[in-house]
């Protein structure tokens, strides 16, 4: 595996991989030296072009925990402030002898192109409303190992709804992606004004009634309201969003009682998801945060780890 | 899999089962007794040898032994020349901190997962001595590591394979030296 540009490109036997191995690093996690020797002499650069702080930290994190060498590089203090082009950015690093790039940009498509210029490894760390390939990973981790401990260890036949600004996010294509080659049934839920152009073309069902589809979830995933993106007038309360697309109280109680309760974060407690729900025993908001790590690790091993000659799996 | 002809068996089960005993008890002998003792073997076929030799000392000594896996990918110093490879479970008992640890793996060849063993233990603590079994010996060693207790040594070419099979994994016990590689 080269790059990790879009959740579609793993294949099961790929995506599965990375999920052990994840759950392996999650060991490393807990130990008392926090450190692997896999890419001591690697060099990871971590492009930021849009703000970011938990994905940023924990790529930071990985790659330190795997021995690389990992630099920040933020648009903001780097010569893009002075006019550089995102290509001639991109070379400059590239011919420094970088290994790998992971990159966040708020143009779709921007990790695409540059893994086209570049020498590099090139890693998605979300493309403008486009993807996020991590994050979808470490929905899957933390939701297989919640599963798991409930001795339930296929996908097939689990039932995922992904709630929300579907417009905006870049986690809901990637994980509808990856959650299809896993083998999940996934149901879009949003306002009519909140569903990205072509949605039908993703061969999902799609609904905008909340209600109708909450009592056969295995996974409510409850995406975050862009508040900053609302300028155009999508929905018309934010009391009257919570209605209808939040997972209310009375909602969650309708929940299957194992169903688990998923949100990327930052979460706007009372908007699209209620602070009973945010904090349920079922609620997997903090071990998807905890798996971020550990996803990101191994993300970066299957990138880097194995001989760069690219051979798959 | 792939039937070779000229795969010669050099171990039968019964004959692997009476290294393990005689193993035990040099392991016993040596240390005095099972106190402190940590087995932990290396994936794949190192862990279900750890688990034999932990339940013969048990069963010696009347009182259980500590045993586990210790996992190596992440340190072996061939990783780049290598397609990606799977990790396996690392599952130690309890510390390692002032244990006597016995690393246990099936073949000892050019000691390269020994030394990466050995970097892999040193980040869970530090024992008090560690220690190597393994079930067969067959030479050619890049590194200066050799073992402490060997269920048997054998003498070999370069480029022949020497193939541990154990029942828990491969369904029968047997060790086997090939000129092709199988499995």
């Amino acid at each position: 595996m080269k790059h990790l540009l879009s959740a579609g490109d793993l294949s099961l036997d790929e995506a599965n991989s990375i999920l052990d191995l994840a759950d392996q690093m999650q060991q490393v996690q807990h130990r008392e030296v926090k450190k692997l020797p896999v890419l001591r002499g690697r060099t990871i650069v971590n492009v930021f072009f849009e703000d970011s702080t938990r994905t940023r930290t924990s790529f930071e994190i990985a790659g330190k925990w795997l021995s690389a060498d990992t630099i920040n590089v933020s648009a903001k203090g780097s010569s893009v402030s002075k006019g550089e082009s995102l290509r001639d950015t991109m070379l400059t690093l590239d011919s420094m002898g970088v290994d790998a790039f992971v990159i966040r940009h708020s143009s779709s498509g921007a990790a695409h192109q540059v893994a086209n210029w570049v020498k590099a490894s090139v890693v998605n760390a979300g493309d403008g409303q486009h993807e996020h390939p991590t994050q979808a990973l470490l929905d899957a981790m933390a939701i297989r190992q919640h599963f798991r401990k409930l001795g339930r260890d296929s996908w097939a036949g689990l039932r995922v709804g992904i709630v929300g600004d579907l417009l905006h996010s870049r986690v809901v294509r990637s994980n509808v992606l990856l959650l299809r080659t896993l083998g999940c049934e996934v149901v879009l839920v949003a306002p009519p004004t909140l569903l990205p152009t072509g949605v039908e073309t993703w061969g999902v069902e799609v609904t905008s009634d909340l209600d109708q589809v909450i009592e056969n979830l295995d996974i409510a995933m409850m995406l975050r309201v862009q508040r900053e993106r609302m300028s155009g007038g999508f929905f018309p309360t934010e009391r009257e969003y919570a209605d209808g697309f939040g997972l209310t109280l009375e909602r969650l109680h309708r929940l299957k009682p194992q169903a688990a309760i998923c949100h990327p974060g930052p979460m706007n407690r009372g908007m699209e998801i209620s602070s009973d729900a945010a904090d349920a025993a079922n609620s997997l908001v903090l071990n998807q945060v905890a798996a971020g790590v550990a996803v990101r690790m191994s993300v970066l091993y299957h990138v880097l780890g194995g001989s760069t000659e690219g051979i798959p799996l | 899999m792939k039937e070779t002809v000229s795969a010669r068996v050099i171990a039968d089960s019964a004959e692997i089962s009476r290294m393990v005993v005689r193993m035990a008890h040099q392991i016993l002998e040596a240390n005095a007794g099972a106190e402190d003792l940590v087995l932990l073997g290396i994936p794949t076929r190192g862990v279900p040898l750890a688990q034999r030799l932990a339940s013969e000392l048990g069963r010696i000594e009347g009182s259980p032994v500590r045993q586990g896996s210790l996992d190596v990918t992440m340190y072996r110093d061939d990783l780049r020349r290598n397609p990606t490879r799977p990790a396996g479970r690392s599952q130690v008992p309890g510390s390692v901190e002032a244990a006597v640890v016995v690393l246990v793996d099936d073949v000892l060849f050019s000691g390269r997962t020994v030394v990466a063993a050995l970097d892999a233990l040193r980040d869970l603590g530090r024992p008090r001595s560690v220690q190597l079994a393994v079930l067969v010996d067959r030479g050619h060693r890049e590194l200066p590591i050799a073992a402490d207790y060997t269920g048997k040594v054998v003498q070999t070419a370069a480029d022949e394979h020497v193939w541990v099979k154990v029942k828990e994994i491969d369904t029968e016990d047997e060790v086997a030296i090939s000129r092709e590689a199988q499995r």
